[in-house]
């Protein structure tokens, strides 16, 4: 129950007094509060500090260590106090939210000690006021990642695997966290070692060696150890399909692995080698071969799997595309103008190299971002005016968007994570609540189950009924009186959906069994669903007798021949269970408004003892009584 | 270049201003209200004295500034009733209680709802109910009216029910009800016709008073 609300819970339960004349059946009778109804003062002494409360604030949250009947094992008889050996200081925080009902989080407590008072009062952080979450939030989480820092270090092994996995998911985890077996992180760094020399034979192949003898051009190595560069080649391009492959099994989605930009990194990496075999000495072919060659450099980005920052990167460049793709966009604006004005500048010298439009493209990117090559150089006055404004402009249109761009990086990117952490956060806080919420109407469900709902001595009560609070009586009762007024129970969800798929299964069978059962209701062996319900139509149903046959007969009767009718203003509705219902309740309501002084005796029975089956039992021969009054009328 | 600086306006992101409510939200006047004394209150109602302090202490922690508006009303009232909509109900409740009909409830009209309902008459209590349920107070009970009404009692179960709400319930419940009710049958329940008519219920009588020991 939320905040304060049991200071309202007579004025809910004196409003009930509204459903009286509504009622269909009579009020179930109020739990009696032996409790003294004055309230009294308590004291509660943390530490040395005394704090003195009405105890009614405290029974404010029932579901707290102060609210429960938890903080009598912390009286001291002789001192007539509550004694806590807890620090005083932060029991002023805990006892201002039963107080104002909103918990603060005091900003010079640490987190930690913060956290475990909470947790010792029973007191679930999620109630902090609006006004202090979010610090209480930054200060969690940074604690929190410290101590999964100091963690990580200490940490050797990962968490073991489920013990019956097959080897191809034990594959995909030694792929994906290389720290978990011994083989795994060899094979990583074997890769990793791979990859580098890949990388660096391919730079070494360009770069000229001394020629072979015989020759006087510089040849590059490529050509002169190329047997060697080629065995090296296809060494590592082994290890690389290899190494590909066993991803590609072990994966335990392999469309999506396919997808992945890692996989194609990894295909795209090792294609140029298998295109090469395959093709032939082509003279033709082999240039746009060499082309091909060009993509062996993409091995250089399989270092991301080796590599956080860079994946980090990658993610932050994707993230910010929408700016760089505006500063792209003025740029090319920019330069398009820049060039066509240098164009028709020095389009009269002679000589000149701004040959056409696309060609002053280079001057005024150059220009533009300062680099100033010089192999283009405007010649005439015009030219050079403009060349000027264009290097000063090029100043301002890359100097301005680019400070922009970096603090939208950073924005974005702390954004990004903290926008998705707080979704997650808001749906463990939503999910939390909704069970929240379950839980006080799954507590009314079981507080029925449990034979709450009937009337008991004292002695007989169960304890666990006994050790609800008045507060959980009186709401439960007034759940009751609700009930009680509509002549509806309520269920749980499952309860429900399961009784309107049973019923669909032809009305006349579920009829005959549950009429059968009704006749043996104490030798039920049926589970105890079917005899709750079987027990639930015998309450709903005030008619339907048992025992008797001749009723039984007189009552079929008169239902078969409501059968058509209801079914004939029911032809929208196809489904059997809703006709069920419907006739049932409709039954129920005929017969039993016409005699209201039949039902009253009967819900006025003396309570028996307290084993329900025997109390329902008692109930449906009582019912039988009145049944047997009725087909005589 | 003006047109290069030009671009620069266009921009690709929509970026949302929020406007400072924070300052019109002071400006509003902190409304305050003060009950009458205790004196005062207890002659008029029949609590006593103890009971109306623990009354107001209780009152005056939910609401600090003496008054309850309709939707504190209403979210305090669902709290009570997780299963189904509770807001309708709460509406019809929170106008029964507002007798000045200016869309709060001040402490004495508080007290005075709940000392007729706890400790009033049967008379009283009755009458109060009529009042409930005549929306319109014409003092006339139409059949809309109280359609409405046990429409707002029903959506307060929820949706998971036994025996489920199939077909209209509720109207089936009204049609009940005015049978019960309305002895000259002329489509309306007057105030007495009400009052008679619960007389005659012995089931009611015996349940209005389950209630008297509430506080």
């Amino acid at each position: 129950m939320a905040a304060g609300v049991a200071t309202w819970l007579p004025f809910a339960r004196a409003a009930a007094v509204g459903w009286l004349p509504l009622a269909k059946k009579t009020m179930p009778k109020p739990p009696v509060d032996k409790k003294s109804r004055n309230d009294e003062i308590l004291i509660v002494n943390v530490s040395g500090l005394r704090f003195q409360t009405w105890k009614n604030t405290l029974d404010r949250y029932p579901d707290t260590l102060l609210g429960s009947s938890e903080k009598e094992f912390f009286y001291n008889e002789d001192t007539q106090e509550y004694f806590f050996d807890r620090d005083p200081e932060m029991f002023r925080h805990i006892l201002n939210f039963y107080r104002t009902g909103k918990l603060h989080y005091p900003r010079q407590e640490c987190i930690q000690a913060f956290d475990e008072e909470l947790a010792f009062y029973g007191i679930v952080p999620d109630i902090i006021g609006d006004c202090c979450m979010e610090e209480y939030r930054d200060r969690k989480k940074e604690n929190q990642e410290r101590l999964s820092e100091d963690t990580e270090a200490e940490m050797a092994t990962d968490t073991p695997l489920p013990p019956n996995s097959t080897p191809r998911e034990r594959l995909w985890r030694a792929f994906e966290n290389p720290h978990t077996s011994t083989m795994a992180l060899v094979f990583y760094y074997v890769t990793g070692f791979f990859i580098a020399v890949s990388v660096i034979a391919n730079v070494v192949e360009t770069v000229p060696c001394r020629p072979i003898k015989g020759s006087v051009k510089d040849l590059p190595c490529g050509e002169k150890y190329s047997v060697a560069f080629f065995c090296l080649d296809t060494a590592c391009v082994l290890i690389f399909t290899f190494e590909y492959l066993m991803r590609l099994f072990a994966a335990p989605n392999r469309c999506k692995f396919m997808r992945s930009v890692m996989s194609v990194i990894d295909v795209v990496a090792i294609m140029p080698y298998y295109i090469g075999l395959v093709m032939p000495e082509n003279e033709d072919v082999s240039g746009a071969f060499v082309t091909l060659r060009v993509f062996r450099v993409f091995r250089i980005f399989k270092f991301s799997r080796h590599s956080q920052g860079l994946r980090i990167l990658g993610y932050t460049l994707k993230s910010c595309a929408s700016e760089l793709g505006f500063l792209l966009f003025s740029l090319t604006m920019a330069i398009i103008i820049f060039a066509t004005v240098m164009f028709y500048a020095e389009k009269g010298t002679k000589g000149t190299n701004f040959t056409s439009i696309p060609a002053a493209f280079w001057y005024t990117i150059v220009t533009m971002t300062t680099l100033g090559y010089g192999d283009m150089v405007p010649n005439t006055i015009a030219g050079k005016i403009f060349g000027s404004i264009c290097s000063l402009s090029g100043v301002l249109v890359i100097a301005l968007p680019v400070p922009v761009i970096v603090s939208n990086f950073s924005r974005i990117y702390h954004q990004n994570q903290r926008a998705d952490k707080m979704r997650a956060q808001q749906k463990v806080r939503l999910a939390r609540i909704r069970l929240a919420k379950k839980g006080t109407t799954n507590a009314f469900l079981r507080y029925k189950e449990e034979g709450g709902l009937q009337d008991h001595d004292s002695d007989s009560a169960a304890l666990c009924l006994k050790n609800r609070s008045s507060f959980e009586h009186q709401h439960h009762h007034l759940l009751h009186c609700l009930e009680k007024t509509t002549n509806h129970e309520f269920t749980d969800e499952l309860t429900y959906s399961e009784m309107c798929m049973t019923e669909s299964v032809g009305y006349r069978t579920s009829r005959s069994t549950s009429l059968s059962s009704q006749q043996a209701v104490s030798s039920s062996c049926c589970p105890r669903r079917a005899k709750r319900r079987a027990i639930r139509l015998a309450n709903s149903t005030v008619s339907v007798s048992r025992g008797s046959v001749q009723e039984l007969d007189t009552l079929q009767v008169q239902k078969s021949s409501i059968g058509p009718q209801s079914r004939s203003s029911l032809n929208a509705r196809t489904e059997d269970l809703k006709l069920n219902c419907e006739q049932r309740d409709y039954t129920a309501a005929i017969i039993s408004i016409p005699t209201p002084p039949a039902n009253t005796p009967d819900e006025s029975l003396p309570p028996s003892p307290a084993v329900p089956g025997i109390l329902r039992n008692s109930r449906t021969t009582s019912y039988t009584q009145e049944a047997v009054k009725i087909s005589s009328l | 270049m003006g047109v290069v600086l030009g671009t620069f306006s266009i921009q690709p992101k929509q970026v949302n201003y929020r406007r400072d409510k924070v300052d019109d939200e002071l400006e509003m006047t902190m409304v305050c209200h003060r009950p009458e004394g205790l004196d005062q209150l207890e002659a008029q109602t029949n609590f006593t004295k103890q009971e109306l302090q623990v009354l107001y202490r209780g009152f005056k922690n939910e609401c600090p500034s003496g008054v309850v508006n309709e939707e504190t009303f209403k979210h305090i009232y669902a709290q009570f009733f997780p299963h189904g909509d509770a807001s309708t109900y709460a509406h019809y409740l929170f106008r029964a209680f507002d007798t000045t009909n200016n869309g709060s409830i001040k402490f004495e009209e508080f007290v005075m709802g709940l000392s007729t309902l706890l400790r009033g008459t049967v008379r009283e209590k009755l009458e109060w109910t009529f009042h409930l349920y005549d929306i319109n107070r014409d003092g006339f009970i139409s059949k809309e009216e109280m359609t409405e009404i046990v429409r707002a009692i029903y959506d307060m179960m929820g949706k998971y029910t036994y025996p489920a709400l199939k077909g209209d319930v509720p109207k089936q419940h009204v049609d009940a009800f005015f049978q019960k009710m309305d002895k000259n049958k002329d489509g309306v329940v007057t105030l007495e016709e009400f009052i008679l008519a619960c007389q005659e219920d012995e089931m009611m009588m015996r349940s209005m008073q389950l209630f008297e020991n509430v506080m």
